[in-house]
């Protein structure tokens, strides 16, 4: 089972979880990423180019069952304005045993952040904010896998 | 009717050019990305304050990452933005 998608409206982990579940494994991993109350900013807006979002996300998912014998995963990538404490993106992974689903979900996660073509723009209460700069450290996350 | 190339922006890149997409014709098989950002980049003001930092930019052709000094072929559509910030 690969699930893979990118959309405006909220998902629920345990949802998500619960599908992993029902594959039958004995590990399942999971990462959610929150927006972080960063500097007082009051959300997040995501802005992303949807003709390449999906095939991206895609690739990186089609990765990762490739590297590691997962029997599901399921990634989710929000866009649009992300109030404090809302949910921007879900990575799961269903598998045999703890270490192809630890690994796989940080490998999708790491992916993510440099190869699915999101840009994160801070939104303080006035409604000014900045376009959030890339990391060097994020890179080095990712290049880690190869 | 000549080729067409669809060019697309995001991020700071769409704020400072003032537009998220335009046509041009297309500058050929053989031109690069970084000859028609020069190109770009004489024609306007904004188009220079977006593409001045070549370091800061990442392109996409028809949906795929590439180099700047990639030529642009027979690609439709040209993606210019900043490095992603997703996840």
């Amino acid at each position: 089972m690969i699930r893979v998608a990118v959309q405006a409206e909220g998902f629920d982990p345990a949802v998500e979880l619960a599908a992993l579940e029902a594959l039958g494994g004995g590990g399942i991993a999971s990462f959610t990423g929150i927006v972080r109350a960063d500097g007082g900013l009051s959300a997040l807006h995501l802005d992303h180019y949807p003709a390449m979002t999906l095939a991206q996300m895609e690739k990186v998912a089609a990765q990762a069952a490739a590297r590691w014998p997962l029997l599901g995963l399921t990634v989710i990538h929000r866009f649009g304005t992300l109030a404090v404490g809302e949910r921007i993106v879900f990575v799961g992974t269903a598998s045999e045993s703890r270490i192809p689903a630890l690994e796989a979900c940080a490998f999708l996660i790491d992916w993510l952040k440099v190869a699915a073509p999101f840009w994160k723009r801070e939104v303080r209460p006035d409604g000014s904010g900045d376009w959030v700069e890339a990391k060097a450290v994020d890179d080095g996350r990712a290049a880690r896998w190869s | 009717m000549a080729a067409q190339l669809a060019l697309v922006y995001f991020a700071w890149v769409r704020d400072r050019i003032g537009v998220g997409d335009e046509r041009i014709d297309h500058p050929g098989a053989d031109c690069t990305i970084a000859q028609l950002l020069d190109r770009l980049a004489a024609g306007s003001a904004g188009h220079a304050a977006a593409f001045e930092d070549r370091a800061r930019l990442r392109a996409a052709l028809d949906q795929e990452y590439v180099p700047l000094d990639s030529v642009i072929g027979d690609a439709r559509e040209l993606a210019i933005f900043p490095p992603v910030t997703g996840g």
